[in-house]
């Protein structure tokens, strides 16, 4: 990556269970604050769930609103949110120099759920479906959204990859850049999956949902209590540039986007696979010139299962079993699994660190499951370290697709 | 339905299908789309509400009658004056 143009972080812009900016979410994350509590659904009653409350009227009409979808009304907010973080003054740049790379789990089951609801209503006759269907469903709509609301007439498109999304929209957003193919990139991850009941009925079928007296207690990474996944909604999209770009403005820089990688397990179509995560994060790694040690923090993908979480710590323990420099956490704790934006909102929960040296501690572990008992894994409360040069995040998904990130804290 | 509740009913369409327009100084015999947003996805969900909420179906070729609200009322009332 040496050759290539430098990326920089300079704006974010995100939604959350637990808070629609950054302040407010990290703080919450630091005060031990989870997100995660009830949805009521069409056919399975009221589910554990992450939902976001940001004010969806206040960067889109009330039409758009009702044209568009829930993943649209996300990426918008997140969009416009890190764009004024940024500080761009976005009406005096070039539209067509600028691109949307969103990370999305899936998209247009909601949309295609709720038309079914609607055609039952009418004796399923498929006259009452509606002709918003399809634009709504493309699999670019959430990053289409982003374009017609602010005008931006470069290139969109959304990466499905599930629950390896949010990495992923970054990893293009910044490799667009490198070619410069556009001069700004929105890219990250959405997700509005908790509309669906479709993801809620396949987990409990599978075994694999999250259930708990308290929902606040219900995502628990490696406590022995585990039991499923909290499924979440969530967007967080951030401004990169090239370096220079960044600098010429006087940006405030988050980190530099220093390694990055991608790979398939190609092993199954649920179960991970820990020796192609190792492979991912050493890939990672080595395109960064950076050993274990070098990492300050590992933010884990680990989703409160019983089999991930140990499969993930196992793979953990391998690499970074000796780098007493790098402290694990957990943010999936505070907010649940917010799919396509897991990645990316896991990460802002981390950036903060390079600034104020607390690795934020991974809530509920009550009982540390031993078998989850990796070296400074932070469990609790936060964690004072001395300084904090690289993050690396993990976000891995289903049918074996992995994404690492490495971020350095940018110093001049 | 009496003329007056059909114009009220469409209004009520409108009004859900371009929820940022003031419909308060319309003009009935004009052409909706010169004084309100609308495209041709908005004009397709007042003839599907009309569907949901009426029973009433307006084939294609009959979409010109709903080009302002005084057609509307007239092309409508006799599909509507039973509800």
């Amino acid at each position: 990556m040496n050759q290539l143009p430098r990326i920089v972080i300079t704006g974010i812009g995100l939604t959350a269970p637990n808070g629609n900016q950054l302040d407010e979410y990290r703080n919450n994350i630091l005060a031990g604050k989870s997100g995660v509590t009830t949805i009521d659904t069409h056919y399975m009653g009221e589910l554990i769930a992450g939902c976001c409350d940001f004010d969806t009227f206040q960067y889109q009409k009330k039409k758009e609103v009702r044209r568009g979808t829930r993943a649209g009304s996300i990426s918008i907010f997140c969009a416009n949110e890190a764009i004024k973080n940024a500080t761009i003054q976005f009406e005096n740049i070039d539209k067509s120099r600028v691109g949307v790379y969103i990370g999305i789990t899936e998209h247009g089951n909601v949309e295609t759920e709720n038309e079914i609801y609607n055609i039952s209503q009418f004796g399923y006759d498929t006259k009452f479906w509606s002709h918003h269907h399809n634009p709504r469903t493309v699999a670019n709509s959430p990053a289409g959204e982003v374009t017609l609301n602010l005008g931006i007439t470069g290139p969109h498109y959304c990466l499905g990859a599930a629950c390896a999304a949010g990495n992923i929209g970054l990893i293009q957003g910044a490799q667009m850049l490198q070619l410069g193919e556009v001069d700004l990139a929105l890219a990250g991850g959405v997700s509005e999956s908790v509309h669906t009941f479709g993801i809620f009925a396949a987990f409990k079928s599978q075994g694999a949902l999250a259930e708990n007296d308290d929902p606040e207690k219900a995502s628990r990474p490696f406590d022995v209590d585990r039991n499923g996944i909290v499924v979440s909604e969530g967007g967080c999209i951030y401004t990169l540039e090239r370096l220079d770009d960044a600098l010429k403005r006087n940006a405030h820089i988050y980190g530099e986007i220093v390694g990055h990688a991608i790979n398939s397990d190609a092993t199954d179509f649920v179960l991970p696979n820990p020796k192609r995560q190792g492979e991912c994060v050493q890939l990672a790694l080595n395109k960064a010139g950076l050993t274990p040690n070098d990492i300050n923090i590992v933010n884990t993908h680990a989703t409160s299962t019983p089999q991930g979480d140990i499969q993930e710590c196992e793979m953990i323990r391998k690499i970074f079993g000796n780098s007493p420099n790098t402290f694990i956490n957990n943010t999936k704790s505070f907010i649940g699994h917010c799919m396509g934006a897991a990645g990316t909102l896991e990460l802002a929960g981390n950036l903060p660190s390079f600034e104020d040296n607390l690795v934020h501690q991974t809530i509920n572990v009550d009982n540390l499951d031993p078998a989850c008992n990796i070296q400074n894994l932070v469990i609790n409360e936060p964690r004072k370290v001395d300084s904090v040069n690289y993050i690396l995040n993990n976000s891995f998904g289903m049918v074996g697709i992995n994404s690492v990130l490495i971020i350095k804290n940018y110093k001049e | 339905m009496t003329e007056e509740e059909v114009r009220s009913a469409v209004v009520k369409i409108i009004e859900d299908v371009a929820p940022d327009e003031d419909l308060s100084e319309i003009d009935d015999n004009k052409a909706l789309r010169d004084q309100i947003e609308l495209d041709s996805m908005d004009f397709l969900d007042i003839v599907m509400e009309l569907r949901k909420r009426y029973s009433v179906e307006v084939p294609e070729a009959e979409y010109p009658e709903l080009n302002s609200l005084a057609s509307c009322v007239t092309y409508l009332t006799p599909k509507l004056k039973d509800k």
